[in-house]
């Protein structure tokens, strides 16, 4: 627990395209209730250049699709009591795994070469190295609770969130449940 | 045809075989065939031509004689002498045996087996009684042994109600693997109102390393015909057919050959052996799904359909070919009934344990002395078909378990050898009967491994229909090369039972239902090896190359999270 | 007609003979999940989502191709139940790729639906992220079999409701897939009618109409009933 027995609270955002974080903006007045419960000590939002320790709950966006993303699942597992896989991609991979059907060669030889002219389009050695497969959160490190969605409609979060702070286990109702 | 033509047909080949001074038999199944059986024919047959040789001389290809590891096998019948069977026979070699017969001076006893061969002389012969004993593609041959005796009695002599009773009376089950009553499920065929009622007979045997309905099916096929026509008298059916496994060409020709034998002989036909009964028999041969053996399965696929199951009930006997009660029994249970029938059920019931009568084929196979082909009573133990008939483990390695029922069945370790092989005991200790398939197993097989080969073997077969057998058979799959690759976590284990539970429980048919089996009875007697396999990424028998695993956390994370590569779905 | 009398889930209900034990359930207003069952269809019995436990029956039995009969004593949510179906649809999401987000059907579909109703929030088992193509050769429709369930309602209704069996399924086991003719464009199949059928009764976004977005689809789930009554009728004269 944080100062004044309030929750440390961090979102992740790993291979997703942040959507679900846009989603969790759109919480809107109740991000102010929840600064008012929480604090949020990590995330896209912060100015947090490591994940902290101590951290009560941890909302994780996107699947794990990279060597950068395989190293902060198993940081922020470490170092979170409750890890929340936040969004289809980090329920299931969703649209970041489209490219498990490929090899990685095959899947990076495309951006490679398609560039203007005979520049390619991005620079691979700058960026992390990609993992054989995209990989939902739960396959690499255990994971408390699941918000299915794509994204996550802000009600859905709210509930869980909801959950979260009373310290329950995530419990969404069918209608909250359904994946994309 | 009628009875007094049968007899005379028996008399005519008997006297013919009396009047060869030596018949030379060349064993002409599968294995031996393999094994370079034609030319040894080809070889002895010129030479007894060369010679002049042929008219007192004869060499015959004849059907399986059991040890088939140890083909190619010639027989030598000579008037008034014992039969001495040679191993390992090479063209040459079945000349020099030849010669010495024509000169006088006993054969070469180089690689003669010894008349007390455990592996020969510890069964008993029923369903192969004639295999390695007649050429399969005369009929002839086949009725001077008997043949047709018992159809002819029961057309003659008995009513449909008798033959079941007989059959009922004898406690034959099931060969197939199923163990039901065969008696019961003919007096249910018999019963089931119908104007039009089929045969069939299964012959889709698909379990690997099992052959034995093969075998049967090449080396003695009429045994197979006379038992479907006795089954259509009992139950009221005119129509049979019988289901060969595409894999199985030389069965298939056989059959064949037999059917077309016996229909010119009015042994199947209009008016078999001068009675009112008539019986006509069809093949059709399968296209490689080891799901056609299930029996709904097979009909489907009779019937020119997707060879797909569907639920039961309506059973067979009910609803079966075209809407029709039909009657399945795998090859070996409808082989068996010509003996039940001519000896009597009593007689039959007087063979084998408490509650499975009569003896039972198997194929042993694996890491045994002698692999082949055995017939030996029900309730004979483990321990004395692999010691004493298959002559131990080879090697000076230790026996460490045998899978019977192939992936449907599960296996037996060193502990129970002394389990009598029936159909109560085996599902005791946690496997089945199954169709016959005895794969032995020495310490250098990885159980886990075994398992694995097993799943991928159902994954593969899996027909599709129902979703817990189609993607649950391939999870199962992954699960277990993730345990042999090393990249397995006991979460994963846990996952692999609570899967083969799934399986096991809700798929629709056989196929499904028992494939978890091999994982299942793996797990209650190997559990160390597999959490061996997981937490230290050691294969005790030294079969699974374990992932690599580099070192660090990460490293580690991500081969649990990838598992192991290289698997096409 | 005669009269079966049974318990399900405690409750006496009675149904008419012959009924199979789904139909039963669901005249109560009992809730049993299926996917391939279809009413006006012939039953497949694959899905194994409508598994339900009758007494002195050593597994589970799929309640849509199980006749009811007189005594028996019926189970539909057990835990065990209930356990093996989320097991099931667990695994018909792993075996094909289900990307719900980019999906037609989303929103309208039979296995999602499913899915939300059983509670099942993830996936254990690995995806199988098979590489699957899409038939966009005819010219008002599409299949794509990264949503295919192989419930094979498209096989049933093509064949015993237009009669024309021009889809039927290909391979064995995970391989399995869908075909038109002897495997040919469905563009270009010389037996399909164009009727649209297999599209209505599609429980997934694997086939439908070309020209739909996201969460367009949606299916006319009266369209099958109303053929066939209508048929019986000849309600299409007036």
């Amino acid at each position: 627990m944080g100062r004044k027995g309030r929750i440390r609270f961090a979102t992740v955002w790993l291979g997703g395209c942040s959507g679900c974080h846009m989603s969790f903006l759109d919480l809107d007045e109740r991000l102010v209730e929840l600064a008012g419960l929480a604090d949020m000590v990590y995330g896209p939002f912060m100015d947090a250049k490591e994940f902290p320790r101590k951290v009560d709950v941890t909302l994780v966006e996107g699947a794990v699709t990279n060597r950068a993303n395989l190293a902060m699942a198993l940081m922020l597992r470490e170092r979170s009591r409750i890890v929340v896989s936040l969004g289809d991609c980090a329920v299931t991979g969703n649209v970041t795994s489209l490219r498990n059907q490929f090899p990685v060669a095959d899947v990076l030889a495309t951006f490679l070469s398609c560039g203007e002219g005979s520049v390619p389009a991005m620079d691979y050695d700058a960026v992390p190295e990609l993992l054989p497969r995209a990989l939902p959160l739960h396959q690499v490190i255990a994971v408390d609770g699941f918000l299915p969605g794509c994204p996550p409609e802000p009600e859905r979060i709210w509930t869980a969130i909801g959950c979260l702070l009373r310290g329950e286990p995530v419990e969404l109702g069918p209608e909250q449940l359904t994946f994309g | 045809m009628n009875r007094a033509d049968l007899r005379h047909m028996a008399e005519a080949e008997r006297e013919r075989q009396e009047r060869l001074r030596c018949r030379i038999m060349v064993c002409a199944g599968t294995p031996c065939l393999t094994a370079g059986a034609l030319s040894i024919l080809d070889s002895l047959r010129e030479a007894l031509d060369e010679s002049r040789l042929a008219v007192e001389i004869e060499a015959v290809a004849c059907g399986c004689m059991g040890p088939c590891s140890r083909g190619p096998l010639v027989k030598v019948r000579q008037q008034g002498k014992k039969e001495i069977i040679f191993e390992r026979v090479t063209p040459d070699l079945a000349r020099q045996i030849l010669f010495s017969l024509v000169k006088g001076r006993r054969p070469p006893t180089v690689s003669a087996l010894p008349h007390d061969f455990p592996f020969l002389a510890r069964q008993m012969k029923v369903v192969l009684a004639n295999s390695g004993s007649i050429d399969p593609e005369r009929v002839e041959e086949y009725v001077a042994a008997g043949g047709y005796g018992a159809l002819a009695h029961a057309l003659h002599e008995m009513t449909p109600e008798d033959v079941c009773r007989e059959v009922s009376v004898s406690g034959l089950r099931g060969r197939g693997g199923g163990g039901y009553p065969t008696g019961v499920k003919w007096n249910l065929a018999r019963k089931a109102p119908g104007e039009r009622k089929y045969v069939v007979a299964n012959g889709d045997e698909g379990d690997p390393g099992a052959y034995m309905d093969r075998s049967v099916m090449e080396s003695d096929p009429h045994r197979i015909l006379e038992g479907m026509a006795l089954a259509g008298y009992a139950i009221g059916a005119e129509q049979g057919f019988i289901y060969v496994r595409g894999e199985y060409s030389l069965a298939g020709r056989r059959l064949e050959a037999a059917i077309r034998a016996a229909e010119r002989t009015g042994l199947l036909g209009s008016r078999v052996l001068g009675s009112n009964f008539n019986f006509r028999i069809d093949i059709r041969t399968g296209a490689g799904a080891f799901v056609c053996g299930e029996e709904t399965s097979l009909m489907a696929s009779i019937m020119g359909r997707r060879g797909q199951p569907r639920q039961r009930p309506p059973y067979p006997a009910q609803r079966g070919l075209w809407g029709c009660p039909t009657l399945i029994n795998n090859v070996e249970t409808l082989a068996t009934v010509p003996a039940i029938i001519g000896k009597g059920g009593k007689w039959y019931a007087g063979i084998g344990s408490a509650a499975s009568k009569g003896t039972k084929v198997y194929a042993l196979a694996g890491q045994v002395a002698i692999a082949g082909l055995i017939e030996v009573p029900m309730g004979t133990t483990l321990r004395e078909v692999v010691f004493a008939i298959g002559g131990g483990i080879p090697g000076g390695k230790r026996f460490k378990a045998a899978q019977s029922g192939g992936p449907s069945g599960g296996c037996i370790p060193a502990g129970e050898l002394d389990t009598p092989l029936d159909y109560e005991s085996m599902q005791r200790i946690g496997t089945i009967m199954g169709s016959g398939g005895l794969i032995i197993m020495d310490e250098t097989s990885c159980m886990p491994d075994v398992a694995s080969f097993f799943l991928d073997f159902c994954r593969d077969e899996s027909c599709g229909k129902c979703s817990p057998c189609r993607v649950g058979t391939v999870e199962m799959h992954r699960l277990l090369r993730r345990i042999t690759g090393g990249a397995a976590t006991m979460d994963d284990l846990a996952k692999l039972e609570e899967l083969c539970e799934l399986v096991g429980a809700a798929s629709l048919c056989g196929l499904g239902m028992t494939a978890p089996n091999p994982v299942l009875s793996t797990l209650r007697y190997f559990r160390d090896e597999y959490v061996e396999h997981i937490s230290r990424h050691r294969c005790a028998a030294g079969v699974c190359s374990m992932a690599e695993v580099p070192a660090g956390p990460e490293q580690e994370a991500l081969v649990h999270a990838t598992g192991v590569a290289g698997e096409e779905a | 007609m005669s009269v079966v009398t049974l318990t399900i889930d405690d409750e006496l209900v009675s149904g008419r003979h012959g009924e199979t034990l789904l139909q039963v359930i669901r005249e109560h207003g009992m809730e049993l999940p299926t996917l391939c069952h279809m009413e006006g269809l012939s039953e497949r019995g694959g899905c194994r989502l409508c598994i339900v436990e009758v007494e002195g029956s050593l597994r589970p039995v799929p309640a849509c191709s199980t006749v009811a009969q007189e005594g028996m004593v019926v189970r539909t949510a057990t835990d065990r139940l209930i356990r093996y179906r989320r097991m099931i649809v667990e695994l018909l999401f792993a075996e094909r790729n289900h990307y719900c987000a980019v999906c037609v059907s989303a929103g309208n579909c039979e296995l999602q639906t499913v899915a939300a109703t059983l509670g099942v929030d993830h996936v254990r088992y690995e995806y199988l992220s098979p590489r699957l193509t899409m038939d966009l050769s005819h010219e008002r429709f599409g299949i794509d079999h990264n949503r295919c369930i192989l419930c094979t309602r498209c096989v049933r209704v093509c064949d015993e409701v237009e009669g024309v069996h021009t889809w039927d399924v290909s391979c064995r086991g995970v391989r399995s897939r869908v075909i038109a003719d002897l495997n040919h464009p469905w563009g270009r199949s010389e037996t399909c009618t164009s009727c649209g059928k297999c599209v209505q009764v599609c429980p997934t976004g694997a086939l439908f109409a070309k020209g739909a977005a996201v969460g367009e689809m949606v299916k006319d789930a009266g369209m099958l009933t109303r053929v066939i009554e209508g048929r019986d009728k000849k309600g299409w004269n007036e």
